[in-house]
């Protein structure tokens, strides 16, 4: 019994330590490939040439990166505050209600939505009437993709927060609003603030939702109103190109893309966490009290 | 009843009250006065409903739906039920200290001055009022030189002081304990007491405990609840002497609970 059990535990130790590495053997693949080519790729004027035209050698992708940079910036200014504040409507004034509840199911179904979907919608509300694609459309696309991963973060964040502390507030005769905004909201930021990141990894890395809206574009264009390139679909179209150097690029841009990401990430994770900032802080005022002291 | 309980000032009186959850019906049909400048201690097994009357007299249950009050809570002889009572203000002359302490993630001048600064208090006054409430709380030597640390660098027992101390801080005029050391070491649980009847100076104290040795050291009147209901209410040093009730008696001696 005792060498069966024993065995059993191994077993399913093994099996689950296994599995972990056939998952993550996988990602790493990719991720190498991406480094190794990408890497091999990269050249400074990737960022700061236009393309040249079609079948010149030469030339970069500076249109896409500043398009890219403005659909994200301009879809997590609209996501942001949207996502954030449905959150806390579902965690702190619906949560008793069985109508929002299905609301808030509804969210969380739609966290998993095809990308592709959401484009056709804002084609049909945006780009339709218009009657051209339009960098607009795409930015109102990575939002629509955002805010159910920020609401439903935010509202999972909020809900961690106990209940005493919210009890605490009141009983000091807060409103609520001022219960959420001074103590739950605080208490939940870092929670909240990884939300929004991981929601703005989320788009940057889209393509389905741009490709019916903002479209793509061979110039640089800062006009909302027109066709705005990103990186992404950039990268599909250039995959799917016949020049190598076209292929080339595309390498170089997802590397850059996943480097901004994971960059981003970490450095989000470092000041929440407070791994970059406490240490500096504490420095900061051992050096200011030391220096008190002598005086 | 004795003479010395008739002629004290009430400052608050629970009369008639049912309370309901859903269709539960937790308390029944209690009456009990609430003293001026004295600790009224409650006590009760678990379940016994102490907690949840503790929680109507600030009307902490209002924040839940699906809860109801029957009879009526009076505070300075007007009911807390009273359509137009405003709980912002109930809640300030009503305060509350929780079992757990509950720090808010804000530095320790910044929790004290949460429920002034509610109140409009700012400058020099709020400044004032802070140190005072620290003082008032006997945490002001050991947080004067770091009080822009955050609340959460305290031990368990400074927190909890620092929850008094907010909720002295705006000056109420009855405070609520609900079980304030039962998450705490025996010298914090120790200063914490201290500190409970050092308050009675100045507010009328309401304190529910699991600990009968505390409600004995602390309290100057004794409820005791049973399923719901007040079994007896009597000067603390009569229920632990010669209650009036055999199930008072059982419970003291600790035949059941």
């Amino acid at each position: 019994m005792k060498t069966y059990r024993k065995f059993l535990n191994f077993f399913m130790l093994s099996l689950s330590t296994f599995m972990a590495i056939y998952g993550i053997f996988w990602l790493f693949w990719i991720l190498y490939s991406l480094l190794v080519n990408g890497f091999k790729y990269l050249k400074p004027e990737l960022i700061y040439l236009d393309p040249t035209p079609a079948g010149v050698e030469g030339g970069g992708l500076r249109h896409a990166f500043v398009g890219h940079l403005i659909l994200t910036s301009l879809g997590t200014l609209i996501g942001v505050p949207i996502g954030i504040a449905a959150g806390i409507f579902f965690s702190e004034y619906a949560r008793h209600n069985k109508l929002f509840a299905i609301f808030r199911q509804i969210t969380d179904i739609m966290v998993s939505t095809p990308s592709i979907v959401i484009g056709a919608v804002v084609y049909a509300l945006l780009v339709k009437p218009l009657g051209h694609f339009n960098g607009l459309a795409g930015a109102v696309a990575l939002a629509l993709l955002m805010i159910p991963v920020i609401a439903i973060t935010t509202d999972e964040m909020l809900k961690l927060v106990p209940q005493q502390m919210r009890e605490a507030a009141y009983a000091l005769g807060a409103h609520q609003w001022q219960v959420i905004k001074s103590v739950i909201l605080r208490a939940a930021k870092v929670g909240i603030l990884t939300g929004v990141l991981l929601g703005v990894a989320r788009i940057s890395g889209e393509t389905a939702p741009l490709l019916f809206t903002s479209f793509n574009n061979a110039y640089m264009n800062l006009n909302l109103m027109k066709p705005v390139a990103s990186l992404t679909v950039t990268m599909f179209d250039y995959v799917m190109g016949p020049y190598k150097y076209w292929h080339e690029q595309a390498w170089a841009a997802a590397f850059v893309l996943t480097m901004g990401v994971l960059l981003l990430s970490i450095t989000a994770k470092l000041v929440l966490h407070g791994n970059l900032i406490k240490p500096l802080t504490y420095i900061v005022r051992s050096f200011t009290r030391s220096k008190d002291k002598e005086e | 009843m004795p003479e010395v309980m008739t002629s004290l000032k009430e400052r608050m009186k629970v009369v008639n009250l049912s309370f309901y959850y859903g269709k539960n019906q937790v308390l029944k049909n209690i009456n009990m006065p609430i003293y001026d400048k004295r600790i009224t201690a409650l006590i009760g097994p678990s379940g016994c409903g102490k907690t949840t009357l503790l929680r109507c007299f600030n009307r902490m249950h209002d924040l839940y739906p699906g809860n109801r009050y029957e009879g009526d809570i009076l505070l300075d002889n007007k009911s807390i039920f009273d359509r137009d009572v405003d709980l912002i203000d109930l809640r300030s002359r009503v305060g509350m200290v929780f079992q757990k302490p509950t720090p808010f993630p804000m530095s320790i001048f910044d929790n004290v001055a949460f429920g002034l600064r509610l109140k409009g208090i700012k400058g020099s006054e709020l400044k004032d009022r802070v140190e005072q409430a620290l003082k008032d709380s006997a945490l002001w030597d050991e947080v004067k030189d770091r009080l822009k640390d955050s609340a959460f660098s305290l031990s368990g027992g400074q927190q909890q002081r620092l929850c008094i101390a907010r909720a002295i801080a705006v000056e109420p005029e009855v405070l609520l304990f609900d079980e304030p050391t039962s998450a705490l070491d025996p010298i914090s649980t120790a200063k914490i007491e201290e500190l409970i009847i050092e308050l009675k100076k100045k507010v009328t104290i309401v304190i529910v405990t699991h600990n009968m040795q505390q409600a004995a050291r602390i309290s100057d009147y004794t409820g005791f609840m049973y399923l719901g209901e007040l079994i007896e209410f009597n000067p603390t040093e009569k229920i632990f002497t010669k209650p009036d009730k055999k199930l008072t008696e059982d419970y003291i001696t600790g035949r059941f609970g």
